[in-house]
């Protein structure tokens, strides 16, 4: 009930009043027994006051129905309020609201680090927030950033999975710990850096670390007891994939036992790759899940012949059990780090003459896929950016074509790759519009010169390195936001921006689209034309997830956390030498200029209409 | 707390490392070191490996005391270390390492093939074709795609099918991950392994199973591949005072930093080559 949260507050008498005025438009006391946590997610966001799930719903749409916010007004948006979470590290993570309430994750970085806040969605007064006790060895271990992409709530619950491999869930209202469960370990350079999905009892999520020689995994942990309910590993003997009965690939060379042994040379899998750290899906009526995994390592390409199930590869599976209903592998034998984490948007299309229950999945490898979610068919492939690594994806039997002379060997310098190891696309989300009917993507538009070089020494270990120079694409741009007819298979517009799109995209029912660049611009623009709105310089670079809600005076509110870093934004927060070109695995030598913009930032930034009298307002257009 | 007491002294060694964002520049009359603290026979917490005994004659020959920052020697290593301000020196890095300043090479190693001396395997060729009927152990080093040179030599000999991978990070909760490399040797789990001088000379010198250890040669058609790798101390780019005031002690010690080194069976490689 709201009014238990009040002894945690300080409340000055103007806000007292609001808080009453809220208590009054919620007085049904049905409404409030369903908010004590009986009501379940899709009934939750059914309600677009709400962004309960980090992609809002199910379907990884990020479409809010709210329409205060239009193309008309959308020019006096203003900072009603903002909001420190102390850890100038990549702020990736997507704020979630549940009836007027904001709960925020910071990074793992800081005196406390992966802190939680809960806020009021309004006003910005902190209700309370949690630390969580995690090992310090953590932070030395995990690969690129120390990020973490967001929370997960249910039944009045919080589900925080720290970089160290804990689930912890707390009670929403108070902040206090429930339980804890670990789910892997730190110490095996295994982290967590994903948004759990909370679906029918459980909450689910998965392992990073591919690096590091880390095996793959999603687990789905019981909501009430915190134990682990099933697991399903993306490499490995079928009865650890949860590969069984059920399990019916479209494509033939997907069917076969134990395929994710037999792919690999013998043993190779258990260090295998194939993690999973990017979004989960669910489609409510086929009880699926859907969820994309990493490439393979840590071994050379030459070490690993065979197609390397099940890395990079889309799985559907039955939620309850995990059991595998279908797969597809966007990249056999990856040789470029294209892993398929990227997100799966499910929605209906009307394909040639019949409504197609389809997943869209803008891959790393520069196809976008729009795939029959029932069976796993690929109804089409089209490239979205610059590809020249790949020809193009054969229909037929589903599989990518590589080219052939751009195979890396060692002593040899290969030059134009295209997309570079980051993809076109690496975890940033796209937004749907069921108005407008396109998919917004933020992407990167980069190429890169692989060849062997300097010396490099890890643990006491010297080697030769790769040197991988990452340079603009054609064009010389290094990002890009485009609306994307997935039915006609085009770009509709595009806008091109200095720096990667690092941060997700968000689509309103006001046909105003929302996302952020690293060179601190927060930007709304016409979902129908690309025409920029609006825009507001930001504390540090942009590369979360913008939300947009109600607060608890009805007000719409559009939100983003402040604060660049991730793969690409290392350079600015972390003193990468910006002159050392293959620092930060390369990405650094695309981002040399990116201090010149930004450094790093911790701030969640939260924008309204009319509000007005905060002397820090970035200005508008 | 659920871990070791090993993990006990990491956690707290970390948890003080990280306590202010602010570095602390400490009195001149400190040595500020970073260094891994679980990884012999380079270094540890509790002050065993040869680089700890090498900063403790840096710092005496300096006049100074000697402090640590203790953190995994990962990617991002430097910067989050060195480069963030945490500290001074690195005591070891490959020559010429362009993260850092080097100083001049204070020791050389190759990599080597190790195998138990009772199993009579005289290899010292990655292009020996009885290779193919023994297992074969590597570290993974996982960065982009690259590895130590052995594992890539070996692909490119299409040995693949009898390789045995072992990431280089290991499990962090036990001594010297690293080292289990060489012990899956001691033990049996593989016929040799190819791998970094220092590592085999050390586990050599405290094996109950005697060791037989090759320097591998015929090299040359694996470049770029190196085998062979001067090691140095480094300081941060520019801090060229420092640098010179550790050349100096480099070259005066040699004899001493040698002996300090080849104390821990590391195989000293005198050929110029590759």
């Amino acid at each position: 009930m709201r009014k238990l949260w009040l002894p945690y507050l300080t409340i000055p008498p103007a806000l007292a009043l609001s808080a009453l005025m809220f208590d009054l438009n919620l007085s049904n006391p049905c409404l409030a027994q369903q908010r004590e946590g009986n009501e379940t997610l899709p009934g939750l966001y059914a309600d677009p006051a709400n962004w309960p799930i980090a992609s809002r719903d199910y379907a990884n749409t990020r479409f809010s129905a709210l329409d205060q916010v239009t193309t008309q007004n959308v020019g006096q948006l203003k900072l009603a309020w903002s909001f420190s979470v102390g850890a100038d590290r990549g702020q990736e993570a997507a704020p979630l609201v549940i009836d007027g309430t904001m709960y925020v994750v910071a990074p793992y970085d800081g005196p406390r680090p992966n802190q939680v806040f809960a806020l009021d969605a309004a006003t910005g007064e902190l209700k309370w927030s949690y630390a969580p006790k995690p090992n310090p060895a953590a932070k030395g271990v995990a690969c690129c950033d120390v990020v973490s992409r967001g929370l997960a709530y249910d039944g009045g619950k919080l589900f925080l999975a720290t970089l160290d491999d804990h689930m912890v869930a707390l009670d929403a209202r108070t902040g206090d710990e429930l339980w804890v469960t670990q789910l892997g370990d730190i110490n095996l350079g295994e982290t967590i850096t994903m948004a759990p999905l909370a679906v029918k009892g459980k909450v689910l999520v998965g392992n990073s670390g591919g690096e590091m020689g880390v095996r793959g995994w999603v687990t789905a942990v019981d909501q009430a007891s915190g134990k682990i309910a099933w697991r399903a590993y993306s490499t490995g003997p079928d009865s650890d994939v949860l590969i069984g009965e059920d399990f019916k690939p479209y494509y033939g060379w997907m069917k076969g036992k134990d395929l994710g042994v037999q792919s690999w040379p013998a043993d190779r899998w258990r260090v295998g790759g194939g993690t999973v750290w990017g979004w989960l899906a669910y489609d409510p009526d086929l009880n699926h899940l859907y969820y994309g995994t990493a490439n393979p390592g840590p071994w050379n390409a030459n070490q690993r012949p065979g197609d390397n199930l099940w890395t990079s590869t889309i799985f559907a599976r039955d939620v309850d059990t995990g059991a595998a209903k279908w797969a597809y592998q966007a990249s056999p034998h990856d040789l470029w780090d294209h892993d398929e984490i990227n997100e799966n948007v499910l929605v209906d299309l009307d394909i040639g003459h019949e409504t197609r229950k389809a997943l869209i999945h803008p891959g790393r490898n520069g196809y976008l896929y729009v795939i029959d979610r029932t069976s796993g068919e690929v109804l089409s492939a089209d490239p979205y950016d610059t590809v020249t690594v790949y020809s193009g994806v054969d229909l037929k039997t589903g599989r990518i074509q590589p080219v052939e002379s751009m195979t890396p060997v060692l002593d040899k310098t290969i030059e134009n790759v295209c997309p570079a190891p980051p993809g076109a696309k690496d975890w940033q989300p796209t937004a749907w519009s069921p108005r407008t009917r396109l998919l917004y993507v933020p992407h990167q538009h980069l190429c890169a010169n692989f060849r062997t070089s300097e010396v490099s020494y890890i643990a006491g270990t010297p080697f030769v390195g790769a040197t991988v120079d990452m340079y603009a694409g054609p064009g010389g741009h290094r990002g890009e936001f485009m609306a994307w007819d997935p039915v006609k298979r085009t770009k509709v517009w595009s806008l091109t921006e200095k720096f990667p799109v690092w941060s997700g995209a968000l689509a309103t029912a006001g046909d105003v689209v929302f996302y952020g660049t690293m060179d601190r611009k927060f930007k709304a623009v016409d979902a129908k034309t690309g025409q920029v709105l609006w825009q507001a310089t930001g504390p540090s670079g942009f590369i979360g997830q913008p939300v947009t809600y109600l607060g608890g005076d009805g007000v719409q509110y559009v939100a983003i956390l402040s604060g660049v870093g991730g793969w690409p934004g290392v350079v600015a927060n972390a003193e990468v030498d910006p002159r050392v070109r293959n620092g930060a695995l390369g990405f650094t030598g695309a981002m040399q200029d990116l201090p010149l913009y930004t450094v790093g930032g911790s701030t969640l930034l939260v924008f309204s209409l009319g509000h007005s009298g905060v002397t820090n307002a970035p200005s508008g257009r | 707390m659920r871990r070791t007491p090993l993990l006990l002294v990491l956690t707290i060694a970390a948890a003080a490392a990280s306590r202010g964002s602010w570095p602390v520049h400490d009195a001149a009359d400190v040595l500020r070191i970073c260094a891994d603290p679980n990884n012999l026979p380079f270094s540890n917490a509790a002050g065993e490996g040869f680089e700890n005994q090498l900063a403790r004659l840096v710092a005496d020959e300096l006049g100074k005391k000697l402090s640590y920052t203790w953190r995994a020697q990962r990617r991002g290593f430097i910067r989050n270390t060195l480069k963030a301000g945490l500290c001074d020196v690195v005591m070891g890095v490959p020559t010429g390492y362009d993260p850092v300043e080097t100083t001049a090479p204070y020791y050389r190693s190759r990599y080597v093939l190790v195998s138990r001396r009772d199993r009579g395997i005289d290899v010292a060729s990655l292009k020996d074709a009885r290779l193919r009927e023994y297992r074969i152990g590597v570290h993974l080093i996982g960065d982009d795609g690259m590895n130590t040179p052995p594992a890539h030599a070996l692909a490119q000999e299409g040995v693949v099918e009898n390789v045995v991978g072992f990431t280089i990070y290991g499990d962090y909760r036990e001594p010297a991950p690293p080292l289990r490399l060489i012990k899956a040797v001691e033990n049996g789990a593989i016929d040799i392994a190819a791998a970094w001088g220092p590592f085999a000379g050390y586990d050599a010198l405290h094996s109950r199973i005697p060791l037989r250890i090759e320097a591998i040669k015929e090299t040359a058609d694996f470049a770029p591949l190196r085998f062979s790798f001067d090691i140095s101390m480094g300081v941060r780019k520019g801090d060229q005072g420092l640098r010179r005031r550790l050349d100096e002690i480099i070259s005066r010690k040699r004899a001493e930093i040698r002996a300090i080194v080849e104390s821990y069976g590391v195989p000293i490689d005198s050929a110029r080559n590759g």
